[in-house]
């Protein structure tokens, strides 16, 4: 037994921890960013995977990742703002919507990649991001190497969560898309354009989506295969739930999932314990599962959630 | 007087829905200073005109002013902008914020950042200056209603408004709130403010404002300059078109008992909690239930409804104990209802109204057998409500939801009258109708109760408890508060009775 935990507790397993946290903390905090608008963005899981696709390619051909990363980006808002004209423009169905989203955007990513590459029998890989040192803080014991030595876009990430609280809660416009999240009648009776807030919120959830996707391709893997989300989405969905649509919050929800995904992958590779791997592979599922019928009873949504605005009804 | 005296002047102003003209060559001018009184009914286009002044609809013609420049209003944005501010009678706030943060939405910050400390200066100077005071970091939702009004006018005046707009301001309030709200409007325009005061009630009217315009059928029919020198009668006259009297109370015999509730208690997490109530409504008498609103009156119209079901106490109907009650079963011993919110609980608004009509009697051997409707007999129901109680419908096809607010409440009333029943429960039966079709409800529970029923009114307009209940009870904080007989009951009693107070 204390060679499993051994084993597993060490620093390369934080450092781990860190980096398959990172994806999540990007598309938990944008779909966090959409939900807070009134928009519960249900296309997260192919926005991810088309950004993840169209970065990867982006990245193949221009040689550069942060191109791929810009290119991840800017398809997660394209599809993003299918998203808010569907929702927003026309008041449709969220849940419709986001599913026809998702199922849109998987379908072009699989597209696209085919018209591209074709059908190699070894897929095409990228040169992936390597991690950068942050001089003197990597030098720390413990702390350095688990935090300190990242990919640029782990950092990225993780400067996220207090910006986007700031934004969200310090911020005129953090209020607005609060507010328009609440009560968009109270918003746009103090003069705030709902649509425009609500686009703005979907927006900056697509280019997290797509920037995560990135991540995926670009970090984690350096090919991009069609099972690379595989859920992933999903999962950010719960977290913002689990996070009570608070960026501190839903990134602790982040890390609490990768660590079990991290605790599963070792389990596998260790062979002290001899159980199938689908049993360790289901781990972070079933508990995302426990935890979420835990947390959500007292969950309070953004009242105005799934809520399409006119603005003559009430 | 010219325009450039004014603080607002609209002229000319039409404004059609469709073929429905809502405004009609509307003037209206407003001097800072003035409490304006905007009287008419349902209908009469003061909530278009004021929309239009908000720049939530745009008018067909007309043209508007303030401070003598012609403006353009094309946005609430605009309107803020131009220095008028507009309390809804729905309040545009949000519940789960601050006080703070609902001031400080839509205003700009303070480097990027939300200008808290400015925030909390100018809450502070509006409290001493006109006496509006608030804590700055109370959750809304944690706030009274008329405290949340208060922050509505707050909010106006955080834009710096001239022109404050208030619809139908003393809808939600104790008598006592409203005294408060007066006073408040009478600082604010003595400080030089413009105020328009939208409402249907005339003692109010007569109360707080300087001058009154009175709008009928879109177009102005009156204007009043100095309303304490007329009387209510004369007003009712001026906005009804016609002369209104209060409907006659006969006295009527008080019979057996019919409904008894002894120490009745509910336990429902998020719902206020009714703590040992006991009431007996007899038949033949109104019963009064007064209270400000989340004091216990709906779980106490739900437990003898039957749809709440108490955690302790015995409800007895004729004398006989109920136990294991549901709503069908308090149908079936002839206690009709009529539920707060008749678009959401009383009537189905995406369905036919012959739908609508027979909801609650759809087991009734004349509208189904052996589980199939009668469509037949259903319709022709519906046709017999629609022409007996005067319900402005096309027909029985017609979807329920285009009905107009008086309307549906006819429809509902004819329902439940429709099959003579023995107690009636009445939650808010006349909020948001006109006089004209309050009127005829009023009219409608007191023949009830002279064919001896019992009528259980829950209401939060005391002038209609008074004109109807033979006696008042208060509910405050889920208990019986008190109990008066209507001849020992006054205004001020009642509505400090309403606050807590201790019966004298």
């Amino acid at each position: 037994m204390d060679e499993i935990l051994s084993q597993i507790f060490h620093i390369g397993f934080f450092a781990a921890l860190i980096r398959i946290a990172t994806p999540f903390i990007l598309a938990t905090i944008g779909e966090l960013f959409a939900e807070r608008s009134g928009v519960l963005n249900l296309g997260i899981e192919g926005i991810m995977l088309f950004g993840a696709m169209s970065g990867f390619t982006m990245a193949y051909f221009s040689n550069s990742l942060w191109l791929g990363v810009l290119a991840a980006m800017l398809t997660g808002m394209l599809m993003a703002i299918l998203m808010g004209f569907l929702t927003v423009s026309l008041g449709l169905s969220q849940h419709v919507s986001g599913i026809g989203v998702t199922l849109l955007s998987t379908g072009f990513a699989f597209f696209f990649y085919r018209l591209i590459f074709g059908q190699p029998s070894t897929p095409p890989n990228i040169k992936a991001f390597t991690p950068v040192g942050i001089p003197v803080l990597m030098d720390i014991p413990w702390v350095g190497p688990v935090l300190f030595q990242q990919a640029a876009l782990t950092y990225l990430a993780l400067l996220l969560v207090p910006l986007s609280a700031f934004l969200l809660f310090q911020t005129p416009w953090g209020l607005n898309l609060r507010t328009v999240g609440e009560n968009p009648h109270a918003a746009d009776s103090a003069g705030v354009n709902v649509s425009a807030m609500r686009y703005q919120g979907l927006m900056i959830s697509g280019a997290l989506m797509g920037a995560a996707g990135a991540f995926l391709v670009m970090v984690q893997f350096n090919a991009f295969t069609f099972g690379v989300i595989s859920g992933r989405g999903w999962v950010c969905i719960a977290l913002v739930v689990f996070g009570q649509w608070g960026p501190w919050k839903s990134a602790a929800g982040a890390l609490l999932f990768a660590l079990i995904d991290a605790l599963q992958l070792r389990l596998q590779a260790s062979s002290a314990i001899n159980l199938p791997y689908q049993v360790f592979l289901m781990m972070p599922f079933v508990l995302t599962i426990v935890t979420m019928t835990l947390v959500s009873r007292n969950a309070r949504a953004p009242s105005a959630l799934l809520k399409p605005f006119r603005k003559e009804e009430r | 007087m010219s325009d450039s005296d004014l603080l607002l002047s609209m002229r000319g102003v039409c404004k059609s829905f469709g073929v429905v003209q809502a405004n009609q060559q509307v003037d209206l001018l407003l001097k800072a200073g003035d409490i304006l009184g905007l009287l008419g009914e349902n209908g009469a286009g003061k909530t278009t005109l004021m929309n239009i002044l908000f720049g939530t609809y745009q008018a067909d013609q007309g043209s508007i002013s303030i401070q003598g420049q012609p403006v353009e209003i094309h946005s609430s944005a605009d309107a803020l902008e131009l220095g008028v501010g507009m309390v809804h009678q729905h309040f545009h706030l949000v519940p789960r914020h601050t006080v703070l943060e609902n001031l400080m939405l839509g205003r700009p910050g303070k480097g990027g950042r939300l200008d808290q400390t400015g925030a909390r200066d100018r809450l502070e100077e509006i409290g001493k200056h006109y006496g509006l005071k608030l804590n700055p970091d109370a959750i809304v939702s944690e706030l009274t209603i008329g405290e949340q009004q208060r922050l509505e006018i707050i909010k106006a005046l955080f834009r710096k408004a001239k022109i404050l707009i208030l619809d139908e301001p003393t809808a939600v309030l104790t008598p006592k709130e409203s005294e408060g709200l007066f006073s408040a409007l009478r600082a604010l325009a003595d400080g030089g403010m413009g105020i328009i005061f939208i409402t249907h009630k005339l003692y109010e009217v007569r109360e707080v404002t300087n001058r009154v315009v009175v709008m009928r059928g879109g177009a102005v029919t009156a204007v009043v300059e100095d309303p304490r020198a007329v009387t209510e009668g004369s007003l009712a006259q001026m906005m009804c078109g016609h002369e209104l009297t209060p409907p006659e109370k006969t006295t009527s015999q008080l019979r057996d008992p019919l409904l008894k509730l002894s120490g009745i208690s509910t336990r429902i997490p998020n719902r206020p909690f009714l703590k040992d109530v006991d009431m007996v409504v007899h038949g033949g008498e109104i019963l009064g239930i007064a209270g400000v609103s989340g004091n216990g009156q709906r779980e106490l119209a739900d437990v003898i409804a039957g749809i709440l079901p108490p955690s302790e106490g015995k409800i007895e109907v004729k004398g006989n104990t109920i136990t294991q009650s549901s709503p069908r079963k308090m149908q079936k011993l002839k206690i009709g209802r009529i539920p707060e919110d008749r678009m959401t609980t009383g009537l189905v608004t995406t369905l036919p109204l012959f739908s609508s009509m027979v909801l609650p009697w759809i087991n009734h051997p004349n509208f189904s057998r052996l589980g199939i409707l009668r469509l037949k007999a259903i319709r022709e129901f519906t046709e017999a409500m629609i022409s007996r109680f005067g319900i402005r419908a096309i027909g029985p096809e017609v979807r329920t939801g285009t009905l107009s607010g008086g309307n549906l409440q006819k429809a509902l009333l004819a329902r439940e009258l429709a099959f003579d029943p023995e107690v009636l429960l009445a939650s808010q039966p006349t909020r948001g109708l006109d006089v004209a079709a309050a009127d005829f409800v009023h009219r409608k529970f007191l023949e009830l109760r002279e064919a001896g029923a019992a009528i259980i009114l829950i209401s939060e307009d005391l002038e209609e408890l008074f004109t109807l209940s033979d006696r008042i009870m208060v509910m405050y904080e889920g208990c019986v508060h008190g109990e008066q007989n209507i001849a020992d009951a006054s205004v001020e009693k009642i509505g400090l009775m309403m606050a807590g107070a201790e019966a004298a």
